[in-house]
């Protein structure tokens, strides 16, 4: 529902890490890395990004997105697993004393830019 | 040509939360991010907290809505001071961001209040993701809704520190299954205070009541 709201975050840091030096260059496609348990639909996020991006130096550009699987440890057995629904507690020993180690990234890894567009 | 940028989405926000939780820290004012869906009777609980704290302590809070100022004109009359933040001016946001509340606290003067509330926009969704420089986050969950919301929402049962279940008078009327209820929040969140309360009525609010003196005690004393 906040997909705006990130949407334009994307824009701001994507067109931000354009080096000075490359400028005007075009962005082709931003890659993300997205948790499982952030709260944060793909396809939302690709929609505002197309209507929010007009204009810009990333309009048009592709959202490639990685989906992080949500994991856990547990703090009393030490195991870690990959969660595959809302049951928060260890498949080993049943403890619930756990932590989430991945599964709520929202980053910007890296953008490409146009080819020709380094040399404008 | 690849740019390699490796950074949160959410680093702007987090650093405005930063700011906020300084000048918290720096006045010993206890934060408490208050979230529900809409309709789990989180301005009436609100009201009440306030009404019974009043005489002890001094207490502050900033009332997210989408639009509309019902919910603080009712909150103004328990006398403590009150900001409502609108956030429809970026389309109707869902959720409270950390510069909405920094700048709300230009409207308090932080080193005369012990407490600070603040109820985020009704949603279990989007406000998880947002630190807005609390301290603690809490959830109302009421006994009218599903039992399994805790599991449709992890990520809110996961984020916050209590829950509240509210409207428990109505028990009598309802085929709400508390015990399941209770099990599915500590599915999610094991171990997880849950105070048992009826705003309405005031029956259980000693509890949650008697967290928030001990948490506005421990800020304090920090």
């Amino acid at each position: 529902m906040h997909e705006m709201g990130i949407a334009l975050q994307i824009i701001d840091i994507a067109t931000a890490s354009i080096p000075e030096k490359m400028k005007p260059a075009h962005v082709e496609s931003i890659l993300l890395r997205v948790g499982k348990l952030s709260a944060v639909i793909p396809d939302n996020l690709r929609f505002c990004f197309e209507v929010a991006s007009k204009g810009t130096a990333v309009e048009g550009a592709a959202l490639r997105i990685e989906e992080v699987p949500v994991v856990a440890r547990c703090r009393a057995c030490g195991c870690s697993w990959t969660l595959n629904g809302p049951a928060f507690r260890c498949e080993a020993c049943g403890s619930g004393n756990i932590e989430v180690i991945s599964g709520r990234e929202l980053d910007i890894v890296s953008i490409e830019l146009e080819e020709g567009s380094d040399f404008p | 040509m690849e740019i390699q940028v490796v950074k949160n989405v959410l680093d702007a926000n987090l650093a405005v939360a930063n700011q906020s939780r300084e000048k918290f820290r720096r006045h010993g004012v206890f934060v408490v991010n208050v979230m529900s869906s809409p309709g789990s009777g989180k301005t009436t609980l609100l009201e009440k907290t306030l009404t019974r704290l009043a005489s002890e302590l001094r207490a502050g809070i900033i009332v997210g809505d989408v639009s509309t100022t019902h919910d603080a004109e009712r909150l103004a009359r328990s006398g403590v001071p009150v900001v409502q933040v609108n956030t429809d001016a970026f389309g109707g946001d869902c959720h409270l961001a950390a510069h909405v509340i920094a700048g709300a606290l230009d409207s308090f003067d932080l080193s005369r209040l012990d407490l600070l509330i603040i109820e985020n926009v009704g949603n279990l969704v989007c406000p998880a993701e947002f630190d807005i420089g609390e301290d603690a986050k809490a959830v109302v969950l009421s006994v009218t809704e599903g039992e399994d919301k805790p599991v449709k929402y992890p990520l809110m049962f996961r984020v916050c520190d209590v829950a509240v279940l509210n409207k428990i008078d109505l028990l009598p009327y309802l085929e709400y299954d508390r015990d399941a209820a209770v099990a599915y929040i500590h599915q999610v969140h094991d171990g997880m205070p849950i105070f048992e309360l009826s705003a309405k009525t005031e029956q259980g609010m000693e509890a949650w009541l008697g967290w928030l003196r001990e948490q506005v005690a421990r800020k304090r004393s920090m």
